[in-house]
């Protein structure tokens, strides 16, 4: 018997493990605990996700693909990506210290399973064999769909997690077949081998059928047109942080992945995929956006909208090459801080069994909340892509990539797409401050968890609109040590 | 594997498998469900996986499916009460899979056979091929899938606890 170890490299699984450890530390910890503690456990979440961002900091500058037999990759696209999802996650569980209590969710292991959903999707970003991105995928998918069924007093949440988990398995079994069927084309399911035989002898039936049914796969995940019927009910049935999660983190990995396979593995054969690829981004854009315009409900109006950013990030996809990659990550991260911005505040204006989320309900908030009033302010003028916010430079980096690399007319639907979108971002704004409000006797409060998250989001949405070149480079750096 | 033995497992376990999803009564559905686990643990064996098909049948057919009768009887499910409604959208879903299966069979008849029959190593497919090389090569997606478990078993005490 031939037992040889395999060269393992503690440095890149190290903010896989550190996550892990946290979760299940968070686990142990809550059998322990009484029910008035349970925030202690949201104190310790954080703890590890800010030392595992620290620790990603630091690795950034390795380069390493051989590690775990060239399975777990250790470059700086993938520490780039983990330093998104510690971000996001970060968010997400300062606002859950105020919103649990709220929502009134006394299940300890939420945070648990937040923790062990960015371990999927750490694992996701970095894996650089197809089996383990599935591994990775279906990690944070679980995890996920539990926690969007955690809210057990609510029908519409147990009809969300059931949706999401029906959908979602049958999305796994599409993508599985895809990589099975790129195996059998190829000879090899780790991205490397794959790209070399995809470089030397170009695309065969086969193969394109495989990269059809990824498509499908990975559509699902984020939200893409014709696959994403499940958001609307998904997003709007969970706890308002699991949506924020969902929305954020959830796309972020899969786009991850999606790039690292279809931009760096199968760039060869773009010429493939790209088509198909511009359709999908044009439908998503446009469906999404003209959807959102008669929403009423402002966590479905969001959904709408996510699905619309969806397609602006698969113009950046479709765009490839240097900048349209570096363009997808960097517009990840600006999604990201104003996404989760924009669901902080719906859980601020949420009142224990009253959520609040109707557009009527943000009627006069500019002129009782001030604070409040200017920070959704902030967030649904970047959305809209307004300067000199991140949403406006993100906009600008997708649609040059699109433009360089001759896809004009998709970014002229992309840009007639964010006017259009403009109409039900504003029209939150105009009810903040131009409607008289029925009165909601108690003002929210921003107790200090939500309101840190959502000054850190603000903060972050303003600074990066203002100065994108450090961020932008710093993508770009990442996305180039791909290649 | 020649053409006939193919096909004449082929046909009845696509027969199998439609009619778990065709069968109004659970129960039944769950039994087709097993046979059609039996049927490609015989494909496993003509591939020369002979722990994979032996797992299949252990584990897969007699311990998860087991467990699926059991919730199944539990929740006392009669037959009428599975009847779906007709939607009118069942006659777009298979103009959409037939159109898609002659999408896949135009596809495939433009590409030639590629797969070359390569020799096995000696010990292909048994327990010790498997085990050194789930600890060697495999070692990460291993443990990944030792957090993955974890994930599910705590999210399914956390859904189903009252």
């Amino acid at each position: 018997m031939d037992m040889t170890l395999p060269a393992v490299n503690w440095l890149s699984v190290l903010p896989t493990l550190l996550l892990s450890v946290t979760g299940m530390l968070a686990l142990f910890w809550d059998i322990w605990m009484k029910d008035d503690e349970r925030s202690l456990l949201g104190w310790l979440s954080l703890t590890g996700i800010v030392v595992t961002a620290l620790c990603s900091w630091l690795l950034w500058g390795q380069n390493d693909v051989e590690s775990f037999s060239g399975m777990f990759a250790l470059d700086a696209y993938a520490v780039f990506f983990h330093l998104v999802f510690c971000l996001v996650a970060g968010l997400t569980v300062l606002m859950s210290l105020t919103y649990l209590e709220t929502a009134e969710i006394r299940h300890g292991e939420y945070y648990a399973l937040i923790l062990f959903a960015t371990v999927g999707m750490t694992v996701m970003a970095a894996a650089t064999d197809l089996i383990l991105i599935f591994l990775g995928l279906e990690t944070m998918s679980i995890a996920v769909y539990v926690l969007a069924g955690i809210w057990r007093q609510h029908l519409t949440s147990h009809e969300a997690a059931l949706k999401y988990f029906l959908l979602g398995a049958f999305a796994s079994g599409f993508l599985l077949y895809g990589i099975a069927l790129i195996y059998g084309a190829t000879g090899s399911v780790q991205l490397g081998p794959i790209a070399e035989h995809v470089g030397a002898q170009g695309s065969s039936p086969l193969l394109l059928i495989g990269m059809g049914l990824l498509i499908v796969g990975f559509g699902f995940k984020v939200a893409a047109v014709p696959f994403h019927v499940w958001t609307p009910d998904v997003y709007q049935g969970s706890p308002t942080t699991v949506t924020a999660f969902m929305a954020v983190g959830v796309k972020a990995a899969a786009f991850a992945a999606f790039a690292r396979i279809f931009l760096h593995t199968l760039g060869a054969v773009h010429t493939d995929w790209q088509g198909i690829l511009w359709v999908v981004a044009a439908l998503t854009m446009t469906v999404g956006n003209i959807t959102a315009l008669v929403q009423h409900n402002i966590k479905r109006m969001l959904a709408y909208s996510s699905i619309a950013h969806a397609g602006y990030l698969l113009v950046a996809m479709v765009a490839g090459k240097e900048l349209g990659g570096a363009a997808l990550m960097y517009y990840l991260v600006a999604y990201g801080l104003m996404n989760l911005g924009a669901f902080g505040v719906v859980v601020a204006v949420g009142r224990k069994g009253e959520p609040h989320e109707e557009l009527d309900d943000y009627a006069g908030l500019g002129f009782r909340h001030p604070a409040l009033g200017m920070a959704m302010t902030v967030f649904m003028l970047s959305l809209t892509g307004v300067p000199p916010l991140v949403g406006f430079t993100g906009k600008f980096y997708i649609f040059s990539a699109a433009v360089q690399a001759g896809y004009i007319w998709l970014a002229i639907i992309g840009v007639l797409n964010s006017v259009v979108s403009a109409y039900y971002y504003i029209r939150v704004v105009v009810n903040m401050y131009m409607r008289e409000g029925e009165a909601i006797v108690e003002l929210p409060s921003l107790r200090s968890a939500l309101g840190a998250a959502i000054l850190i989001a603000a903060i972050g949405t303003v600074l990066m609109g203002v100065f994108p070149s450090a961020s932008m480079s710093w993508a770009g750096a990442s996305f180039l040590s791909l290649g | 594997m020649d053409f006939v033995t193919f096909f004449a497992l082929a046909i009845p376990l696509v027969v199998v498998a439609v009619m778990v999803i065709a069968h109004p009564s659970p129960v039944y559905s769950a039994l087709f469900l097993v046979m059609t686990l039996f049927l490609l643990a015989v494909y496993f064996l003509f591939l020369n996986a002979h722990m994979v098909a032996a797992l299949q049948i252990i584990v897969y057919a007699g311990a998860i499916m087991v467990l699926f009768l059991f919730v199944i009887m539990l929740l006392n499910l009669q037959s009428d009460t599975l009847r779906t409604q007709r939607h009118g959208l069942g006659r777009v879903a298979i103009i959409g899979g037939v159109i898609l299966l002659a999408e896949l069979g135009l596809l495939l008849q433009g590409s030639s056979s590629e797969l070359a029959e390569s020799s096995l190593p000696e010990n292909f497919g048994t327990v010790e091929a498997l085990g050194s090389q789930l600890f060697t090569k495999y070692l990460l997606p291993f443990e990944i899938t030792g957090i993955l478990l974890l994930v599910a078993v705590v999210g399914a005490v956390v859904l189903a606890k009252r």
